[in-house]
């Protein structure tokens, strides 16, 4: 069978699974639209979680960008897991105690004002819009790539999807489809990544046979590539190019923008009880680390392949993958010196050759020649990965605007079932703009995650931490903490990432303390945190029964019994 | 729960988390990051330690932090009587 159908069955089956569950699980409350009704075990919300943060920039994108990083690839892997000990040691189980719906509800009643919830909806919705965009994209490319579909046509695919399993189920089909999201994207990640391990190093495990000798030598793979990268000129593998301070700011920006992105943090107001929300967050760790401690394995083989099979070779004789993807454009050959080899190297004048890195992952089954469903497999991985993540974005929109503006603001009367009749039509609202987001993407698509969890960073991390852990923090600290954060980030984000308002954008001599745009968030969050402290202790503390929440969240006792009044 | 004992429980967890967190920062800053070029001077395997902590040991480690943390949190709620 053909690589084509067999993508078209394997996929056909993954959405018929999604469509089922949909049916199946049906949201006949606000609260199992919500937070599918408080019931969820702690190990399914880990793995609905996993899919839930895994995006198809994780699935497609992280690897192939570790392998043309080396050293500096470290800020995803570590930025993009390290922020789950903080959610689990700081925040998830106090929220679950607090046992409201959405992240600016909390924001609300602990700041007691409804500017303060205006201002948590607004850092919600630009975060989980500048987010969704990229992800509706990468649905339409995964089609076009494998099924030769138009990019719009592949976005219409997925927008339908996401539309049945989102409306229809709310968070309750949101959970059960991002199980079963979870389990196809691992095994498609897996798959390959054991195969060419074994080819490769003749290790089963690839975290094994990331610091294993190359098959049958006795060097070591790591050691063999940065022996490789000298000879081209590029930076050793395994050392970096950016500076100490900027990986730092990066790393750390992702972590807490991590921590703080609401589509994450609502995750753990689905559990039953306190104690499960700390066991969901381990967890989604565990499942997200399978995936985060295989991707340096993939990148460091496909790098040595990579070079190995293309270096100095001559074109006539590359393999039928090389073939096919210089079709798609993603490679680019052009021979300067007219010796029908390949020159490979780091001098750009000389260098023959250009590669997406996404194909990294993508052409991984071939490059090892792994049959056509394991092909297949990994386009419905990858559409697995993008619609699990859109739908969770999708949610928090929605909620925003059923529960926090129009039920918490503008019509406080409304019943159950017109709420739910709201947060219905939120999701097909924003059904409709991430599609259209990602048939016209914006030209700051690139830039729009680094700017994602910026914002998370710069808002959400210190209003929540300061509201659980100090008890003197008031309404005047918060909103002036998160208002400067935001503006501050957008300011940095649009002149050094975007050159807005400028008229070119400043080279990176002139990053304020040498730090990129990337890493901006960790300072914007530091500035929330000290004009938050400065403001709340110039101003009235927050009323008593305010401070009772404190108290309140802090004691794990009561979580579901609070729920059910 | 008399305040008091309300205190000391708060913090206990203060304590747990502020050790932890400590841990983070080792790993994934200190070793990872400040300290790595010293740490690349010794080998794990192929790979050198510096290098093997950002891109793995770190992540293992964060695994770990939580575990301990969930362990630790329902011992000590079931000791001062806030479970469920």
């Amino acid at each position: 069978m053909s690589v084509q159908l067999w993508t078209f069955i394997i996929v056909g089956l993954t959405f018929a699974i999604y469509i089922g569950i949909a049916i199946w699980s049906r949201a006949g409350s606000t609260k199992d639209f919500y937070i599918a009704g408080q019931g969820v075990h702690p190990t399914i919300n880990g793995m609905a979680t996993a899919a839930d943060w895994m995006s198809a920039a994780s699935f497609i994108s992280m690897a192939g960008l570790i392998s043309f990083m080396g050293y500096d690839g470290t800020v995803y892997l570590m930025g993009w897991t390290g922020g789950y000990v903080l959610l689990a040691l700081l925040l998830a189980p106090y929220l679950r105690k607090f046992g409201k719906f959405t992240v600016p509800d909390f924001i609300g009643d602990r700041y007691y004002s409804n500017v303060a919830r205006t201002v948590a909806v607004v850092a919600a919705i630009v975060v989980s819009f500048t987010y969704v965009a990229g992800q509706m994209r990468g649905v339409g490319v995964v089609f076009a790539r494998f099924l030769e579909v138009p990019i719009n046509t592949g976005v219409f695919i997925g927008m339908a999807i996401v539309f049945i399993y989102a409306v229809m189920g709310g968070m309750k089909g949101i959970t059960y489809t991002q199980v079963a999201q979870y389990c196809i994207l691992i095994f498609a990640y897996m798959v390959p990544a054991i195969f060419i391990s074994i080819t490769m190093t003749g290790n089963v495990i690839p975290q094994i046979g990331f610091i294993s000798t190359e098959a049958n030598t006795s060097v070591y793979l790591l050691e063999k590539l940065d022996m490789l990268h000298r000879e081209l000129g590029f930076a050793e593998y395994t050392s970096g190019s950016k500076s100490m301070l900027d990986v730092f700011a990066i790393t750390f920006a992702l972590m807490v923008g991590t921590a703080g992105l609401p589509h994450v943090i609502v995750r753990f107001f689905t559990v039953p009880k306190v104690e499960d929300a700390r066991k969901s967050a381990g967890w989604a760790l565990l499942f997200i680390a399978i995936l985060y401690t295989t991707a340096p394995a993939i990148a460091v083989f496909a790098r040595t392949n990579l070079i190995n099979t293309v270096s100095e070779k001559n074109y006539a004789e590359m393999p039928q993958w090389f073939k096919s993807w210089e079709g798609t454009g993603l490679i680019k050959f052009e021979d300067k010196n007219s010796d029908g080899k390949i020159q490979y190297v780091a001098d750009k004048d000389a260098n023959e050759l250009t590669i997406d890195r996404d194909i990294m992952v993508l052409a991984n089954p071939e490059i090892a020649n792994l049959p056509a469903w394991v092909i297949a497999l990994v386009a419905a991985g990858g559409l697995a990965a993008a619609l699990s993540t859109a739908a969770g974005l999708l949610l928090v929109i929605s909620t925003s605007l059923s529960h926090d503006l129009i039920k918490k603001q503008i019509k406080p009367d409304l019943s159950e079932k017109q709420e739910l009749m709201w947060a219905r039509i939120g999701a097909v609202f924003a059904v409709a703009v991430a599609g259209y987001f990602g048939i016209n993407p914006p030209g700051f698509v690139a830039a729009t995650v680094a700017l994602a969890f910026g914002f998370a960073a710069a808002s959400f991390f210190p209003a929540i931490i300061l509201g659980i852990f100090d008890k003197r923090m008031n309404r005047e600290g918060a909103i002036a903490g998160m208002s400067v954060g935001l503006i501050l980030m957008f300011f940095y984000m649009a002149v050094y990432k975007l050159g807005w308002f400028v008229e070119a954008t400043p080279p990176p001599s002139e990053w304020w303390f040498g730090i990129s745009p990337e890493g901006f968030g960790t300072v914007a969050m530091f500035v929330n945190l000290i004009i938050s402290l400065v403001v709340s202790r110039m101003t009235a503390a927050p009323p008593e029964d305010v401070q009772q929440i404190v108290e309140d969240i802090r004691i794990p006792r009561g979580a579901g019994a609070a729920q059910n009044h | 729960m008399s305040p008091d004992k309300r205190k000391e429980y708060w913090q206990r967890n203060i304590r747990i988390v502020l050790i932890l967190l400590s841990i983070w920062f080792l790993v994934s800053y200190v070793f990872s990051i400040f300290l790595v070029d010293a740490l690349n001077s010794i080998s794990i395997g192929g790979a050198k330690l510096g290098f093997w902590f950002a891109q793995q040991g770190s992540i293992y480690v964060f695994v770990v932090l939580i575990y301990v943390y969930v362990k630790y949190m329902n011992k000590l709620d079931k000791e001062y009587d806030v479970h469920e």
